[in-house]
């Protein structure tokens, strides 16, 4: 069977928490465009070299949404964050979206990210503490690239810090894709709304310094704002956006940095590459998730293939920092590397909005523990470390550290 | 050079902020991009140069013979 005729499994089942799954580097050399197989049993296609990835990424015709009749579904049940009705409430395309995008940007430019840096690092220093006050060996995930995103975003939001753990559990609901049921990711979901319905009412009675209160106060649609039920969905979004990727980064990028620990002394010795460093290991995260679905809603060609309308695409973002025509030594993690182009938040239109907020965590994290725990190290071999299974994002289930 | 911006490409991402703060801000209503120096002193360009690479909306194009 030619390369061309095989239909992979997808996500591609790979056993290694850190390095990429050999499949990679085949499909960019000999199929660009592959058909795949999603956990749903539909099929989609799958690109997975720099230029096509960001050729569709960057295209605002098309977009996360997969309604459509003939859309692939992810799972079988067609549950998960890229469907639903409140997937549709907010506008995914041409001059609303761009509406949206800006009444929301305002929130994370990077000078708003740099005033929130002190409280960040407060946030860190204090989980740090805790950690260190719990003895080592500690877990990196659970006592600090959990809470961290979502006490950040909590703030941004105006929620009380004592319902941060509910957050997070609704966050997971949303994004992990086969953990739970459909029954129990809808129950999440119905009190996750009822909790943000509750809390916008909250914020119109009795307006704060925060998100909610701001975005209230630009008034309805007819004013140039949004309606309740945009507002609401829009928090919800920005907490599921917001909370689980950045949570899993920041466990991903110390392990990269840990596994080969000349790289942790490195960044010791001089802590002005954190900057480069955090791109890199954006880059170089090879346990990224799901990629990026997209629905063409109009036929193109990529790599020399035509995809007809109706084809569901999977970005590979992270097969794709991989490319080597784009990357120099792309297998290696070089911690100066720049500029880096990576598309680890997607390209253009639709890339990520709180790029600027998770840059500022990852920067703000690194920063506290070399400052804090420079002799921070894996307490167990690289190949213990075991990925989360199910995610939209990826992961790794624990990051055993001492200090 | 000569430094040009599209703000209707611009995704408000804040990266060319970050990368060369003498050259680009971002508005303080919707993220939007303002272009501070059209044509940047030379010790700005590899800066420039590098917002320019990593700008997620290609928003920014560079004339470099002007």
């Amino acid at each position: 069977m030619s390369a061309d005729e095989r239909v992979l499994t997808y996500p591609i089942p790979n056993d290694a928490a850190l390095d990429p799954p050999a499949e990679w580097a085949e499909l960019r050399a000999r199929c660009p465009v592959a058909h795949v197989t999603l956990p749903s049993g539909d099929r989609a296609t799958l690109l997975t070299r720099y230029k096509d990835v960001k050729q569709v990424l960057a295209d605002p015709r098309f977009t996360r949404l997969l309604n459509a009749p003939d859309a692939a579904r992810l799972t079988a049940d067609g549950g998960g964050v890229f469907s639903g009705e409140m997937a549709a409430i907010i506008p995914d395309g041409g001059e609303e979206h761009q509406h949206w995008r800006r009444l929301v940007g305002r929130w994370f430019t990077a000078k708003r990210m740099n005033a929130m840096r002190p409280a960040m690092t407060r946030i860190a220093e204090d989980l740090v503490d805790d950690m260190v006050k719990r003895g080592a060996p500690g877990d990196l995930r659970a006592s600090l690239g959990f809470p961290l995103p979502v006490y950040v975003i909590c703030d941004m939001l105006g929620v009380p810090a004592a319902d941060r753990d509910r957050f997070s559990y609704w966050s997971d609901t949303l994004l992990n894709l086969t953990r739970y049921g459909k029954a129990e990711t809808e129950a999440a979901q119905g009190e996750f709304f009822q909790y943000m319905s509750d809390l916008v009412a909250a914020k119109r009675a009795e307006p704060g310094d925060d998100l909610l209160s701001e975005l209230i106060s630009a008034g309805g649609p007819e004013e140039g704002g949004l309606s309740e039920l945009q507002i609401l969905v829009t928090g919800m979004a920005l907490l599921v956006a917001g909370h689980e990727t950045t949570a899993n980064m920041i466990g991903k990028m110390v392990a990269m940095l840990l596994a080969d620990r000349s790289r942790w002394e490195r960044l010791l010795a001089d802590p002005s590459l954190i900057r480069t460093a955090v791109e890199e290991s954006l880059r170089f995260d090879a346990n990224a998730g799901f990629g990026l679905p997209r629905y063409l809603t109009a036929e193109i060609e990529v790599g020399g293939t035509i995809l007809p309308r109706g084809t569901t695409v999977i970005c590979s973002m992270a097969a794709a920092n991989r490319d080597e025509t784009v990357f120099a030594n792309a297998a290696e993690m070089d911690l100066t590397r720049s500029p880096n182009t990576h598309l680890a938040f997607g390209s253009g239109a639709h890339s990520c909005l709180g790029q600027a907020l998770a840059r500022t965590e990852l920067q703000v994290v690194l920063e506290v523990l070399l400052r804090r725990l420079p002799t921070l190290e894996l307490a167990v071999p690289v190949e213990k470390l075991e990925r989360v299974e199910g995610l939209a994002v990826g992961g790794l289930r624990e990051v055993p550290v001492r200090w | 050079m000569k430094v040009i911006v599209d703000e209707a490409k611009c995704c408000g991402a804040g990266q060319c902020v970050l990368t060369a703060p003498e050259v680009f801000d971002q508005r303080e209503e919707d993220g939007v991009v303002v272009l501070l120096q059209p044509a940047p002193a030379e010790d700005l360009h590899a800066a420039v140069r590098e917002a320019a690479a990593m700008c997620p909306g290609a928003a920014i194009r560079l004339d470099e013979d002007a």
